[in-house]
């Protein structure tokens, strides 16, 4: 978080000419890095960067359940923790989990679990481990794009990689992907997930106040950007496999 | 995650009316009209009468618990060890298969409510006593075996070992001197790794010889 108190004048989010703080056009996103199996030891792992949000995902899985009381007879028991880490905020965050982090492990298991096939593991969990090393606004749809990928990287079956995006309002008007700045003094934000593949929404929230109109356009908005990444998720998931191929090449 | 038009299709897929998409990352193979959508990764689910192998965790009362590289642990019945009816207690139980012991068994039941039930009865069933057990992804076991049985037969002619294959991604390896049995862990590795690229058999044949070659030396 930035320190307020002595900064007297309003921070400008929107200059004359419809630039960002960050320079950025209204629709235009920041840029998205995403590594597929950087972690050698979960079954399926992924790094994310976007725009300064760092994040790392492990995920476990399909395995015995522990305690075993949990274990749900028809499906698979879906496990998320979202945490921060002490130093991915300008404030030293505690390292206990907080509200907050309770909260957006709640929301993002509850947008990927539409995505997995649970009827097929019966009696089993899936553990999904997501470390925000950076933060800068955003962190709950990169870390759901992060997610998906490492569950594919796993080998889980899935309907569709789930997708997200947030749209912001910044000084009335509608903004994609705000970052850290925009989502603290901004009008409002509204993360979107979606399985694009089959035009299904996981998950839709928004704090601040849109108007329907507004609602419709940011949902276009954000339909149009989560194809972008859902073809960057692809990309990074077939790249793993294709060095493989390229090294094969080389050494023939 | 990739979508198809009207197919006949096989393997990791589902269908929405006649769309189908694809449910793993994974590889497609297409021959005329059949698609056949192969997985990358995934963990193992037993299916009645796939060979396994297992490691004993636990010894109960009538039972032994059996580590089998999957979600679900296996259970083994001491009915299903002799063929003659014994009454045996807990201690002698473990003097047969104690802890850390490695199996060689079949899956004789699963239905996913409770947890799958082994037999070690059959001829060449039960303790496995020498050998390498070699562990991979289990969706890559048929890589390993290769078109009936062309990579296992090869490298068991060019090393002469003996692999067993469990279905659970667990391979057994027993050669007659323990060069033979590394190479082959290697190789079996070195499989696992390029799985998904083409010309796989031919390449992996001019690997050994070159381990073979640099072993004689």
């Amino acid at each position: 978080m930035k320190k307020v108190s002595n900064i007297t004048e309003v921070i400008k989010l929107l200059d004359e000419n419809g630039i960002r703080s960050d320079g950025r056009r209204l629709d235009e996103m920041r840029k998205i890095k995403i590594e597929v199996g950087v972690l050698k030891n979960a079954d399926g792992s992924a790094y994310i960067e976007m725009g300064n949000n760092k994040i790392i995902v492990g995920v476990y899985g399909p395995k015995e359940v522990r305690p075993k009381h949990l274990a749900i007879p028809y499906k698979s028991l879906i496990r998320c923790r979202y945490e921060m880490m002490p130093f991915s905020v300008s404030d030293r965050k505690s390292p206990s989990p907080s509200r907050r982090e309770i909260e957006l492990s709640k929301a993002i298991r509850e947008a990927l679990e539409p995505a997995i096939f649970t009827e097929e593991f019966p009696r089993t969990m899936i553990e999904i481990f997501i470390e925000v090393l950076e933060a800068d606004g955003g962190t709950r749809t990169a870390s759901i794009n992060a997610a998906s990928v490492a569950l594919a990287d796993a080998g889980i079956p899935l309907r569709d990689l789930v997708t997200a995006i947030a749209i912001g309002k910044i000084d009335g008007k509608l903004a994609l992907d705000i970052n850290g700045i925009e989502d603290q003094y901004g009008d409002g934000d509204m993360p979107i997930a979606m399985m694009p593949q089959l035009g299904y929404v996981t998950l839709f929230q928004a704090d601040g106040i849109f108007t329907s109109e507004e609602i419709e356009k940011a949902f276009e908005m954000a339909k149009k950007a989560i194809w972008n990444i859902y073809e960057i998720q692809k990309k990074a998931l077939k790249s793993k496999y294709l060095q493989i191929v390229k090294e094969v090449d080389i050494n023939e | 995650m990739i979508a198809e038009g009207k197919y006949k299709i096989e393997g990791a897929y589902y269908a929405i009316g006649k769309k189908y998409y694809s449910r793993v990352l994974g590889l497609t193979e297409v021959d005329n009209e059949r698609v056949k959508v192969i997985p990358l990764k995934g963990k193992y689910i037993p299916r009645e009468n796939d060979l396994v192998i297992g490691k004993i965790i636990d010894v109960g009362m009538t039972n032994w618990s059996v580590d089998i590289n999957s979600p679900y642990t296996g259970v083994l019945q001491v009915t299903e060890v002799f063929s003659k009816p014994t009454s045996i207690s807990r201690s002698s139980l473990s003097n047969i298969l104690n802890v850390g012991d490695v199996i060689l068994a079949k899956v004789i039941a699963f239905d996913f409510t409770r947890d799958p039930l082994l037999t070690i009865k059959e001829a060449k069933l039960g303790k496995v006593s020498k050998g390498t057990v070699v562990e991979i992804t289990p969706s890559k076991v048929p890589r390993v075996i290769g078109k009936k049985g062309s990579m296992v037969n090869m490298i068991r002619e060019v090393l002469k070992v003996n692999i067993i294959v469990g279905k659970n991604g667990r391979i057994l390896v027993i050669g007659s001197k323990p060069e033979y049995e590394a190479l082959a862990v290697m190789v079996i590795k070195k499989i696992e790794k390029e799985a998904h690229t083409t010309g796989l058999t031919d390449r992996i044949k001019s690997y050994i010889s070159k381990l073979v070659n640099e072993e004689g030396e």
